[in-house]
C-alpha cells in the first residue's frame, strides 16, 4: 500500500495487494512450522492407533476418536494451505465463496457414500439365505 | 487490510473488468482446481465405501512399515512422513519462486523452481520405491489350505486376519517345497536355495519359526486397485507439476516473464503445486493414517 502498482492484467481494477518482505517471510515461516508440527501430531496418533491395534485389547471407540482427531488436523492443514500458500484468502470474498460454496456438496458426498458403504456390509452380514427362503415359503403356504 | 476495504464504491459488475479483481487464467485455473478436487474426492469416496462395506480391513501400520536401507525392520509410517514433509517443503520453496515473482527478482525465481522440482523429483522417486517394494515384497497368506508367497498387487492383498494354531500347522504340510523353501531362505540368508529346494518337505517346516512369520489370510482385494489408482493418479498430478514447473523454469531462464513484465505465470503453475500437496494431505490421511 505505501507504493501504488499499477495492475498487470486490464482485468484487474487493483493490484493485489502483496505483504511486505517482512510480513510475508513471518507468515510462511509461521505456517510452514505449523504443518510440520501438525503432521507430526498426525504421526504421532497414527502411531498410538498401532500400539493400540497390537495390545491385547482394543477399544474401537477410542481408535475411532483418534481417527477423527487425524482428520479434523488434516482439515486444518488444508485450510493453511489453501489460504495461505495459495493466497485465496487475499482474494475478494465473492471469488472465494464461487471456490469455496461447490465444495460443500463433499458433507454430501461423504455421508452418503459411506452410510452406503455401511448398510452393504450389514445386510451381507445379517442376510441368512436359508432363513429368508423359509419366511417366503411360509409366507406363501398361509395364503393358500 | 486489502480488497474489502479497496472494493468499497467500485461497481464490480458493470463490465470491462473483472468482478473478481483476478486475470482470467488465475480465475480459471481456481476453477480447474475445483473440479480436480472433486475427482480426487470422488476418488477416495468410493474407496471409503468400499472400505466402509467390509467387515476387515489391513490396518495401515502393517502394510507401510518398510524403508529403504532398513532390510526387515519394523517402521510404521517412517517413509511416508519423508514423502509428506518433501511436499510440504517443496510447497515452501514454490510459495517463495511465486513471491521472488511479485518483486520481479528473476534469479530468486530460478532458484525456488529449482528447489521445487527438486523436490517434485525426490517424491516420485520415493513413490517408485514404495510401489517396487509392495509389488515384489512376498509375505506368507494362507489360501486354500496351503500356504503362498503373494505381493501386493491388483490381484492380491496379503494384508487379511493373522492365522495361528493348527491351521497353520496344517497348511505347512500342503504347501509347495518350492514355497517353503523361499520362507526359510527369507530368515536364513545364509542359507544357498538350491540346497534348500533340495531338503524334504519335514525338514524345511521344522527350520519355519512361526513365531516370526506372520501368517495371515488374504485381504479386501480392492484394496491394491484404490491404493494403486489413488495414489498413482496423484503421482501423475506430481509428475505433470514437475514438468510444469520445468517449462516455468526455461521461459523464466529466457527472460520471457521480464518481457512481459508481470510473472503471473508463475503464480498460476504455483497454484497448481500447491493443490498437489493439497491432495496428498488426504491421501496420507485416508491411506497412512486412518
Amino acid at each position: 500500500m505505501e507504493h501504488q502498482q499499477t495492475p498487470i492484467s486490464p482485468e484487474m481494477t487493483f493490484p493485489q495487494q502483496h505483504h511486505s518482505d517482512e510480513e510475508f517471510k513471518r507468515r510462511v515461516r509461521k505456517t510452514t512450522i505449523l504443518l510440520s508440527i501438525i503432521t507430526v501430531i498426525e504421526l504421532g496418533i497414527g502411531l498410538t492407533i498401532y500400539t493400540i491395534h497390537k495390545g491385547p485389547d482394543p477399544s474401537h471407540m477410542l481408535v475411532l476418536m483418534f481417527k477423527g482427531m487425524v482428520c479434523i488436523l488434516t482439515l486444518a492443514k488444508a485450510y493453511y494451505i489453501v489460504s495461505v500458500f495459495m493466497h485465496l484468502g487475499d482474494e475478494i470474498r465473492n471469488m472465494i465463496m464461487s471456490v469455496v460454496v461447490p465444495l460443500m456438496l463433499f458433507i454430501w458426498f461423504i455421508a452418503a457414500f459411506l452410510w452406503d458403504g455401511n448398510s452393504y456390509k450389514n445386510l451381507r452380514n445379517s442376510y441368512d439365505k436359508h432363513f429368508e427362503e423359509k419366511k417366503i415359503e411360509q409366507k406363501s403356504g398361509g395364503g393358500h | 487490510m486489502s480488497s474489502h476495504e479497496t472494493a468499497q464504491g467500485v461497481k464490480w459488475w458493470n463490465g470491462g473488468r473483472s468482478p473478481f479483481n483476478l486475470e482470467y487464467g488465475k480465475l480459471m485455473m481456481w476453477y480447474f482446481l475445483m473440479s480436480d478436487a472433486f475427482t480426487f474426492g470422488a476418488f477416495l469416496i468410493s474407496y471409503g465405501s468400499i472400505r466402509f462395506s467390509q467387515n476387515f480391513w489391513a490396518d495401515p501400520n502393517v502394510v507401510f512399515n518398510a524403508l529403504p536401507g532398513a532390510g526387515h525392520k519394523n517402521l510404521p509410517l517412517a517413509f511416508v512422513s519423508v514423502m509428506t514433509f518433501i511436499l510440504i517443503i517443496s510447497s515452501v520453496t514454490m510459495v517463495l519462486g511465486v513471491h521472488a515473482g511479485h518483486k520481479g527478482d528473476r534469479k530468486g525465481v530460478i532458484k525456488w523452481l529449482l528447489w521445487t522440482i527438486l523436490g517434485g523429483i525426490a517424491f516420485l522417486s520415493c513413490q517408485a520405491w514404495e510401489w517396487h517394494h509392495l509389488i515384489t515384497g512376498e509375505h506368507a497368506v494362507l489360501a486354500d489350505g496351503k500356504i503362498e508367497l503373494i505381493g501386493q498387487t491388483m490381484g492380491g492383498n496379503p494384508w487379511g486376519r493373522l492365522v495361528e494354531g493348527t491351521a497353520v500347522t496344517d497348511a505347512l504340510k500342503n504347501t509347495s517345497v518350492q514355497t517353503l523353501a523361499s520362507m526359510v531362505h527369507e530368515h536364513h540368508a545364509d542359507m544357498n536355495m538350491t540346497d534348500l529346494l533340495k531338503m524334504p518337505q519335514d525338514k524345511l517346516i521344522g527350520m519355519i519359526d512361526l513365531a516370526e512369520m506372520h501368517i495371515r489370510e488374504k485381504g479386501p482385494i480392492a484394496f491394491g486397485g484404490y491404493f494403486f489408482g489413488i495414489t498413482g493418479f496423484h503421482g501423475f498430478h506430481v509428475f505433470s507439476g514437475v514438468i510444469i514447473n520445468i517449462v516455468m523454469l526455461i521461459m523464466t531462464w529466457k527472460g520471457v516473464f521480464d518481457r512481459r513484465g508481470h510473472y503471473l505465470m508463475i503464480e498460476k503453475a504455483g497454484l497448481y503445486w500447491h493443490f498437489v500437496d493439497l491432495v496428498w494431505v488426504f491421501v496420507f490421511l485416508c491411506f497412512y493414517l486412518i
